[in-house]
């Protein structure tokens, strides 16, 4: 009889979620009663919503269970485990059964995330056992030359992941062709959108994919060295990239002839990144990882004529370098098959915001935003109106609900006014407002813009204090046109992306939600009702009890009232604080 | 913008005796390596938490990196402090899918609570309060993290709460 597995998901999500203690609980049931189970790790599936996140695989097959805390672990284990009986209404995905929770996987193509979740990250073994490092090595057996390498990947019609969609052979080739002794070949794991966590993921569930990645990149370009620079905020993701280049040094995979191929050295050390989004940019994380001020240079010459050092340099993003390994081993038509016209293969989104079901989904390019967000994402909670979804970060732009038909891929995301970046998807629902949003963007770019270019860095400040004083209820007239001037005159004249992005959060803002920013400056109304100082606070007489709390905590006293008695705010002097709506426990202060 | 950072901690910058002599090791790892500048200053700020004045001046003189250099990238990356930090610090989150969900609420929360801006220690050198990009746990939002142990779907009187019970902890 085989030996049932019991495997843990500890990715970041699951930790915080929890699932350390789901871990240990089960080790030491496991003790007590002698039982002999296989306990494992793995890391996310992407089922983020469900965290933690506990699998069963006995000799029937595969039960994943959700939301598995100390209690049902017990009651799991009880019955599953001793007792053969699965505990049905706590399994989200099997083999056997459907459940509610399929849909999420079903609408899913796993190229990028094909390991996540299913393997122990910090074995190689595992890695290998699903195809790992069979692509380098059909490369070095078949003796595939470096242009035909190229070929298959320009065929492949991969984009780079990272946001900025120039295709991935174009890129090696570029790199190739440029002659040199020392070559360099960089993964960024700079992942500095907030809201995007997808290089996480892949870094934490699935670290060889990456490393061999970069082999077929270091073989094709004749690269000689490989840096990763990641963030210093993902410390899980460190750890596994650490544990995964030890094993891969031990088993030949990297050092000096690797692969038992004579004169092919090639090894990878991780630069742990400082904070800084703007490192996202080539040129900037190439200054980073010199050791300077992350700030970027001009263009020409292109990091792969002169980058790191000097020298040749090929950059790409995390889930660039995992597609690559599958894409050697199985073709570039495979891979095509997926997605549209221009845009190829698939793409992983981080679905986070006001939206059911938040988590990582791995969607062919074609798909629609619509889709994601209800096939997948299950829909905005508590039967909220779906607003607007904000793709890209603060480089990208918020797309309207009329406009969920628009399918994703490259192009189509960019008209719209957004950009597909590296894949955060944050949902806003009727709650959000709109003005609020691009603020919070612009002072996001704001605070990270490296102060090179003045109108980066002046311009965004002065676009900040415009936003702020709309928010605030003080806009004026005129501030809608100030504010696209500027806009437009920061695109044009910065060196970097970061720059010429930055102003898209409002540009996209005033082009579907104009109404919003018009109400908040001349009606001094937040439609949303998100900005505490253009809302009128009222008690409703009805619900108010008369406890007396509010009036108590009001700052300026401006809430009268006799105890027991409903109690009303003084309009005149209130301050707008908020603190009395957050106060009552009776729902009894009502906004307009 | 980057260079306002550079005159707040200009001003605020404390002097405090650090043992210096557990610099030696980090040095001597990286002397004369190329890029050295930001890993030698993050395994300072490791050992003390923070980069002490003293540990600049020490580290120009042995290994040849400029003190203007040194400042210029300390001041660059959000990593690095100047200033000694609390025992325990808060990370509240504020990516996007926490500021939907109102992570304003607890920062502002945690200020009352805890009498300290953003960016501050408490006098009881106990709390350091931060705010973070993105600690990537988007799912959990609005989040906020104290030590390696994060906290999710919080609400303004939880956040106060939990960090309530770690000072009452403290305290005994």
């Amino acid at each position: 009889m085989a030996q049932t597995k019991v495997i843990v998901g500890l990715g970041s999500c699951g930790v915080a979620a929890g699932a350390v203690k789901t871990y240990d609980k089960l080790e030491s049931l496991k003790k007590v009663d002698h039982l002999s189970f296989d306990l494992k790790k793995t890391s996310c599936v992407g089922m983020c919503f469900r965290e933690p996140l506990v699998e069963v695989i006995d000799e029937t097959g595969s039960y994943l269970y959700g939301n598995v805390d100390e209690t049902k672990v017990v009651e799991i284990v009880e019955k599953h485990i001793k007792n053969n009986e699965p505990v049905k209404e706590f399994v989200v995905r099997s083999d056997i059964f459907d459940t509610p929770d399929d849909y999420f996987f079903r609408n899913q193509v796993k190229i990028t995330l094909r390991n996540c979740g299913m393997i122990d990250p910090e074995n190689i073994d595992d890695y290998e056992a699903r195809d790992g490092y069979k692509s380098i090595k059909k490369i070095l057996a078949e003796k595939i030359s470096n242009e035909d390498v190229i070929k298959t990947m320009i065929d492949s019609g991969l984009r780079g992941r990272g946001g900025g969609g120039f295709p991935t052979g174009m890129k090696w080739k570029f790199a190739y062709n440029n002659k040199s002794d020392q070559k360099y070949i960089i993964c960024n794991a700079d992942e500095g959108d907030p809201g995007a966590f997808m290089d996480r993921s892949v870094l934490e569930g699935d670290p060889h994919s990456v490393l061999e990645g970069m082999i077929i990149g270091a073989y094709t370009i004749q690269a000689t060295s490989g840096v990763i620079y990641c963030r210093a905020e993902y410390p899980l993701a460190i750890k596994r990239l650490n544990i995964a280049l030890g094993q891969a040094r031990e088993r030949g995979y990297l050092g000096k002839n690797i692969f038992g191929v004579e004169g092919f050295d090639f090894d990878i050390y991780i630069k742990e990144g400082a904070g800084a989004f703007v490192c996202g940019e080539e040129t900037a994380l190439i200054a980073s990882v010199e050791g300077k001020r992350g700030m970027p240079r001009k263009r020409p010459p292109f990091p792969a004529e002169a980058g790191l050092w000097g020298k040749p340099t090929n950059i790409n993003n995390v889930e660039t370098f995992a597609n690559v390994p599958w894409i050697i081993l199985h073709g570039a038509d495979a891979y095509k098959q997926y997605g549209t016209e221009k845009s190829k293969g698939t793409k992983v989104f981080a679905l986070a915001g006001k939206i059911n079901n938040s988590g990582l989904v791995e969607v062919p390019m074609g798909i629609t935003i619509n889709d994601v967000i209800f096939k997948l994402g299950g829909g905005i909670p508590g039967n909220k109106k779906f607003k607007a979804v904000q793709l890209g970060g603060p480089s990208g732009g918020c797309i309207p609900e009329y406009l969920g038909h628009t399918i994703v891929d490259y192009d189509s995301v960019n008209a719209t006014g957004a950009i597909m970046g590296s894949g955060g998807m944050v949902v806003m629902d009727e709650t959000t407002c709109m003005v609020d949003i691009a603020r919070f963007f612009l002072n996001f770019t704001q605070n990270e813009s490296c102060g090179k270019c003045t109108f980066c860095r002046i311009g965004t400040k002065r676009m900040l204090e415009i936003l702020t004083r709309i928010t605030e209820g003080q806009g004026r007239e005129g501030d809608i046109e100030r504010l696209e001037e500027l806009a437009y005159q920061i695109k044009d004249n910065s060196l970097c992306g970061l720059g010429q992005t930055a102003p898209n959060p409002v540009l996209t803002t005033l082009k579907y939600f104009r109404n919003e920013y018009e109400a908040h400056i001349r009606d001094k109304k937040c439609p949303a009702k998100a900005c505490k100082q253009l809302l009128t606070y009222v008690i409703d007489k009805e619900k108010c009890t008369g406890c007396m709390v509010c009036a108590k905590k009001c700052p300026i006293g401006a809430i009268d009232g006799e105890k027991k008695q409903a109690h009303f705010i003084r309009e005149a002097d209130c301050i707008k604080c908020g603190d009395c709506y957050s106060r009552c426990k009776f729902d009894a202060i009502n906004l307009y | 913008m980057r260079i306002a950072r550079i005159s707040e901690i200009k001003q605020s910058q404390k002097q405090v005796e650090v043992d210096l002599s557990l610099l030696d090791p980090v040095i001597e790892k990286y002397k004369n390596v190329k890029g050295n500048m930001i890993p030698i200053l993050q395994h300072t700020q490791d050992l003390y938490g923070f980069v002490p004045k003293d540990a600049f001046v020490k580290i120009s003189r042995e290994t040849g990196l400029k003190l203007s250099d040194m400042y210029g990238v300390a001041t660059f990356y959000a990593q690095f402090r100047l200033n000694p930090v609390g025992k325990h610090i808060i990370k509240v989150c504020h990516g996007t899918a926490c500021h939907v969900q109102n992570a304003n609420k607890i920062t502002d929360a945690l200020q009352e609570a805890l009498g300290v801006k953003d960016g501050e220690t408490t006098e009881d050198n106990l709390f350091t309060l931060e705010s973070v990009a993105c600690l990537g746990c988007c799912s959990l939002a609005p989040v906020m993290m104290i030590g390696t142990e994060t906290y999710g779907k919080l609400t303004g009187s939880e956040s106060v709460k939990i960090v309530k019970e770690i000072k009452i902890k403290e305290l005994n």
